[in-house]
């Protein structure tokens, strides 16, 4: 095995923990810490878009998801100063049943992906670079257009967020 | 065993169930919303294996804008959490039930 590899064994075993604590975390019912592991998600997740070799997407993930977008829920959840989450009674027939869909949804997901040879199958060894170069040229030719549109929808959500928090909202 | 697709998939495959679940079982509005954003990182790591493998940046570009997208909808997502918990005082999907018949 490649030290590659053994790097891709690392960060998703990261990340599909700290997943895992961001859902369950037997420890805590914060939402605090449920953003905080959430962040270290997104870190590991950083690490595994690297081993793709798409650097530049690993540095916008880290900018704007585990900076400006962790930083937004943070901010909100000081902002309500929630209370611990207090052990309200499980309901144990919903918590089954979403179990049960949850799994069955996996299965489907994991039959689809693991019986389907053809995925592998016809695969030439990758090749591509997704450095900045590469990926600007391909962003600026080929998809400008959604470019631009993709800036006024920032605008539209600017203009509704701060139209939301007004502090008197009909 | 070398390292492919398929491995890739399959962490993408878990990390969306977690995602889904955490909808499901949690009850704070705050860590669902999180767990949203867990599903969606599942599709952006899809994408850019799959481009990876495929030898076309395409996907690359494509994640690029989900990400642009999902930062717009988390601004306005959290300022209607906000503006809930003013008219409310609660953040709890068990207390919001305006809408049950």
């Amino acid at each position: 095995m490649a030290a590659q590899d053994y790097l891709f064994y690392i960060f998703a075993a990261l990340t599909l923990l700290c997943g895992l604590l961001v859902v369950v975390n037997p420890f805590s019912r914060n939402p605090v810490t449920s953003a905080m592991f959430l962040v270290l998600t997104i870190v590991s997740m950083a690490g595994l878009f690297v081993l793709l070799h798409a650097f530049f997407l690993a540095a916008v993930q880290i900018l704007v998801y585990a900076g400006a977008v962790m930083v937004l829920f943070l901010f909100v959840i000081m902002l309500l100063d929630l209370k611990e989450e207090e052990r309200r009674k499980i309901r144990l027939f919903g918590l089954i049943t979403g179990l049960l869909s949850v799994l069955a949804v996996l299965g489907v997901v994991l039959k689809t992906y693991l019986v389907d040879s053809r995925l592998s199958a016809n695969l030439q060894p990758p090749t591509i670079e997704g450095g900045t170069a590469a990926l600007g040229t391909i962003l600026f030719k080929n998809y400008l257009l959604p470019f631009e549109i993709l800036s006024l929808l920032l605008l539209v959500a600017m203009v509704g967020v701060i139209l939301l928090s007004k502090k008197d909202l009909k | 065993m070398h390292v492919g697709l398929e491995h890739y998939l399959v962490v993408t495959a878990l990390l969306f169930s977690l995602g889904l679940l955490g909808v499901i079982a949690r009850r704070n509005l705050l860590v669902i919303y999180m767990s949203l954003e867990l599903m969606l990182n599942a599709a952006n790591l899809a994408l850019v294996s799959f481009s990876r493998f495929t030898d076309n940046l395409n996907g690359q570009v494509m994640v690029f804008f989900i990400i642009t997208v999902a930062a717009a909808e988390v601004a306005v997502g959290l300022a209607l959490i906000v503006a809930l918990y003013r008219k409310k005082q609660t953040a709890h999907v068990e207390d919001l039930t305006t809408m049950k018949l």
